[in-house]
């Protein structure tokens, strides 16, 4: 267990007991290529796939074949679903399922730009924190303490009160600047463990900068972790999303699947009997969100072959 | 005769196929026997030791005979087999550090263990306290809860637990190797003590170091690749052995083989073969210097000598 | 243990604080100078608001006091208990409008909480043993976790509400009646409370399922189970220890999830129009009374840190290792 490329090796396909050191090292490429093998051929992981990308192109496509904006006026009001309005009206006869596709664009760029930026911060301040420890440590992990324990969507409802968000994109920064805390814990206790190990001595020893060692050394041995904690995180920022939107400090000039629950309860969708006016936005978040989930356990079973179904 | 292992073969299930990590072991421990199992990380030395008491989720039986005292262990039946855990087989795990419960006291640990046995605590306290001070531990760590104590105490008491009841056969799994050097002389001396005082009456020494189960042992099992290469008693093994793989195990020790104390320590050149797909023919080939045509064919495990037996082609001659 | 606490404590202090600022730098920093926009807003919605807020302002915001004194008469004005007058419900002071539906909020969150808590603690170690439930359960739980809060309050306010007819969808207790402890009222806030309740409880119940059952699972692999199942310690006595430390990393998660908890509540209490914070957040947006809102927002804030530190000391009540650490026995 001396070369770095074997102990990491050992830590990813061996089974208890039997070390891999039967096994040739297997090479960074050909690890990634393995867990694409496995991550294709889990049911849990192309189903969450299927669904995602299903509503992602919905979202993409179906804004494209009208000309009408989503909240325009085009339709008889309060009409059932049919053959034009596929999820019905509202009662102001705006086309639900044009609000539905929009919504759903929202639901993604929330998603991405809200969850990356979390992911992103977390990750900034849990591996400095966790590599440089000392002081740095303390002063990041006393931050991370605050903003954890700080309900982050009572800050968000003042901040959206007072600044007012416009857009979908700003609304996913707001989310995004108060969601990484539980990242950065996670990331600076793995460094922490991670720091210590032989290979990241090594390359400590050999003269590499602090930023290359994370990049390179500590980095692509939490890749999974990572990538999955950008999976919590995309579930976390679009139901932190539909929750704003809904008590309605939502973007102004966009809609949302929030949105669109929040003018059905507040246009008394409930009592007229407008099922398809709140069903779908909620169902779509609903699948979305599970779907992710679903998929996170999937990669799970996939990046830890302890969980491989033998 | 305490144990006797007939051909027993025990697998790995892995998704890219079952790893025979044991592949037809036969040996007896006889009454008060210790023997130590070595070989390098992956001969299958833990597996045998871990087969013996409970075979995890991912371990297959593929054959062979266990039989402990005449009575015959149902290795592949995992319930059947609590009736001889504790009391008949019994195992100090290589991971003891981590084996207590961390939220329970060692007490109570102990009084669910026997509970669960149908045993009384209250009753079998006394002994527990008496076995306890033999290793130097005070009635107080009953009271502690594992976090409390440090790896040595953690290890003793572990030790003396999986004794508790007197087992005919204890697996001593890599006991020492978390151990600094004088704790592990100590641990080593109380192996033999618990044998000498009948708590335990066979044993399976199984480790890395050489140099520590010489001290200890009767007898040597020297094992590669899922298979046994040597078995003699200890001084032979350190002293004169036949297989060319225990000649490089020994001659790769500083202290024992004292030939070669100066050459640098290098351990044997190359790896042991893969064992899911393992080579025909003697597994030690491809490594061996004096390999030569006839072992591509499998040498078969002769006694060569009274207690002495190898698996090798040019032992034999 | 003291320091533990003492660092816990410090943290909590500390969040306050940046609470406090935070509510005091918002309105005072942002762009557009919306102290400015706010006092325009506000005198159209509500002319009697103008002067008593005008008064609030000029002593908490005044423009022609250094910054730092600001700063220092917000605090102190806090610590008078004075958060403003509410506009929507002018001149009652925020204070009392916020304590006034404190107890509806408390009233669903804790039961809820705490009930999900259990039942999904429970159910989860249920699945971890069986193969039926775990195909059932789990599935069920993954949908009901990825729920908004909203949304099933809203499916259940349409379903069991105006569709079925069972339970009323709006407000915290019948409208025809005056609150007072007679059986009637009783019974009418308890058919309120219900659904809303329910809500939260099935969305919080998901996650607290799926998280026993994953824990209780890694419990088992532990090297102290292995160790008990070498020792042919029975499957009960192992899944019992497991369980019992799965349930710590459960106490944990209790802390982290309140915030998540705290917001269903809120915008449960908003679908159906219950009279706790989440509906005076909406009263207090839709009516531009923002020191309604920069009120409740404080209150949720102390509500949390209080459950924060209350959770801090189930843990080492409930923990040996933190206990034992803590004194330094080792």
């Amino acid at each position: 267990m001396t070369e770095p490329g074997q102990l990491t090796d050992t830590d990813h396909v061996a089974a208890p007991g039997v070390p891999a050191l039967a096994e040739p090292v297997v090479s960074l490429a050909g690890r990634r290529r393995e867990t694409l093998h496995f991550a294709l051929r889990n049911k849990k992981v192309v189903g969450a796939l299927v669904v995602i990308s299903g509503f992602l192109v919905l979202g993409l496509v179906a804004p494209l074949f009208t000309d009408h904006g989503p909240n325009e006026y085009v339709g008889p009001p309060a009409a059932g679903p049919s053959a034009d309005y596929w999820f019905g009206t509202t009662t102001f006869g705006q086309d639900v399922f044009l609000q539905f596709a929009n919504g759903i664009r929202s639901t993604f760029v929330v998603g991405l730009l809200g969850g990356g930026l979390a992911a992103l911060i977390g990750m900034t301040v849990g591996f400095v924190a966790g590599y440089r420890g000392g002081l740095v440590d303390e002063l990041l992990n006393m931050l991370t303490n605050i903003v954890l324990v700080l309900p982050a969507l009572a800050v968000l409802i003042i901040l959206h009160a007072y600044v007012g968000v416009t857009s979908v994109p700003m609304q996913a920064v707001f989310i995004g600047l108060f969601s990484w805390p539980w990242v950065a814990r996670a990331v600076r206790a793995q460094t922490f463990s991670l720091r210590s190990r032989e290979f990241v001595d090594l390359a400590r020893l050999s003269g590499m900068r602090p930023l290359a060692v994370i990049r390179r050394e500590i980095a692509p041995n939490m890749s999974s972790y990572l990538f999955m904690t950008f999976i919590l995180l995309f579930g976390g920022s679009v139901l932190m999303a539909a929750t704003l939107d809904f008590i309605g400090l939502g973007p102004t000039d966009a809609i949302s699947l929030g949105l669109m629950m929040n003018s059905a309860v507040h246009w008394s969708a409930l009592h007229l009997g407008l099922w398809w006016w709140f069903v779908p936005p909620g169902a779509a978040i609903t699948a979305i969100v599970g779907a992710l989930y679903v998929m996170n356990v999937g990669l799970d079973e996939v990046f830890n072959p302890k969980l491989r179904e033998m | 005769m305490t144990l006797q292992v007939d051909d027993l073969r025990v697998c790995y299930r892995t998704l890219m196929g079952e790893v025979r990590a044991l592949d037809g072991v036969s040996f007896t421990v006889a009454d008060g026997e210790i023997m130590g199992v070595v070989g390098e990380s992956g001969c299958g030395k833990s597996t045998l030791g871990k087969s013996l008491v409970r075979l995890d989720n991912r371990m297959k039986h593929v054959g062979g005979t266990v039989t402990v005292d005449g009575e015959p262990l149902p290795i592949a039946d995992d319930r059947a087999m609590n009736r001889f855990r504790f009391t008949s087989v019994s195992i100090i795990p290589q991971y003891a550090m981590s084996a207590l419960n961390p939220t329970r006291r060692i007490g109570r640990l102990v009084a669910d263990l026997l509970d669960a046995h149908g045993m009384s605590y209250a009753a079998t306290r006394p002994e527990l306290v008496r076995r306890l001070a033999l290793v130097g531990l005070p009635e107080t760590v009953l009271d502690s809860y594992p976090i409390e104590l440090s790896g040595g105490m953690k290890q003793r008491v572990v030790l003396v637990l999986s004794t508790l009841r007197d087992p005919a056969l204890l697996v001593a799994d890599e006991v020492t190797s978390a151990l600094d050097v004088s704790t592990q002389r100590a641990v080593a001396q109380t192996l033999v003590e618990f044998r000498d005082r009948g708590y335990v009456r066979g044993m399976l020494v199984v480790t890395h170091d050489i140099s520590l189960v010489y001290q200890i042992a009767d007898t040597i099992m020297v094992m590669y690749a899922g298979r046994l290469a040597e078995k003699a008693p200890s001084d032979v093994v350190v002293t004169e052995p036949l297989h060319p793989y225990t000649q490089l195990l020994i001659g790769a020790l500083p202290e024992v083989g004292a030939r070669f104390s100066e050459r640098r320590l290098t351990g044997i050149p190359g790896r042991p073969p893969g064992l899911r797909n393992p080579p025909q023919g003697c597994r030690f080939r491809a490594r061996c210097p004096l390999a030569f045509d006839k072992c591509a064919e499998q040498p078969p495990f002769v006694e060569v000598a009274e207690n002495h037996q190898v698996a090798c082609w040019k032992a034999g001659s | 243990m003291r320091r533990y606490f003492g660092r816990k404590l410090a943290i909590y202090a500390l969040t306050f604080v940046v609470a406090v600022t935070l509510n005091w730098i918002i309105p005072r920093f942002m762009p557009g100078d919306p102290v400015l926009r706010m006092l325009t807003r506000t005198s159209v919605s509500n002319p009697e608001a103008i002067a008593p807020m005008r008064a609030y302002y000029e002593n908490v915001f005044g423009l022609d006091v250094p910054l730092w004194k600001q700063y220092v008469n917000y605090w102190v004005e806090l610590f008078q208990g004075n958060l403003g007058v509410s506009v929507w419900l002018f001149p009652a002071p925020v204070a009392d409008v916020i304590l006034h539906a404190v107890p509806y909020t408390l009233a669903l969150l804790l039961p809820s909480i705490l009930l999900s808590w259990w039942a999904g603690n429970k159910v989860g170690a249920l699945a971890a043993r069986s193969t039926w439930l775990d195909n059932t359960a789990l599935p069920v739980s993954y949908a009901l976790t990825a729920t908004p809060y909203m949304w099933l309050g809203i499916l259940l306010a349409w379903g069991l509400g105006i569709v079925a007819g069972v339970f009323p969808v709006a407000g915290g207790y019948s409208f025809e009646l005056r609150p007072d402890w007679s059986w009637v009222f009783v019974g009418s806030l308890a058919l309120h409370w219900f659904l809303p309740f329910l809500s939260l409880f099935l969305v919080a119940f998901g996650g607290w399922a799926i998280g026993m059952r994953n824990l209780i699972i890694y419990e088992l692999e532990a090297d102290y189970a292995s160790y008990l199942a070498a020792l042919g310690a029975p499957r009960r006595l192992i899944r019992r220890y497991a369980f019992r430390n799965a349930l710590l990393p459960q106490i944990t998660g209790l802390a982290l999830q309140l915030g998540v908890l705290v917001s269903g509540a809120l915008v449960t209490e908003i679908v159906f129009a219950y009279p706790g914070l989440g509906h005076l957040i909406l009263q207090a947006i839709q009516n531009q009374d923002f020191f309604l809102l920069q009120g409740a927002f404080l209150f949720i804030v102390i509500g949390v840190l209080v459950a924060n530190f209350v959770i801090d000391i189930v843990y080492v009540l409930v923990d040996p290792r933190t206990r034992t650490g803590m004194q330094g026995a080792a």
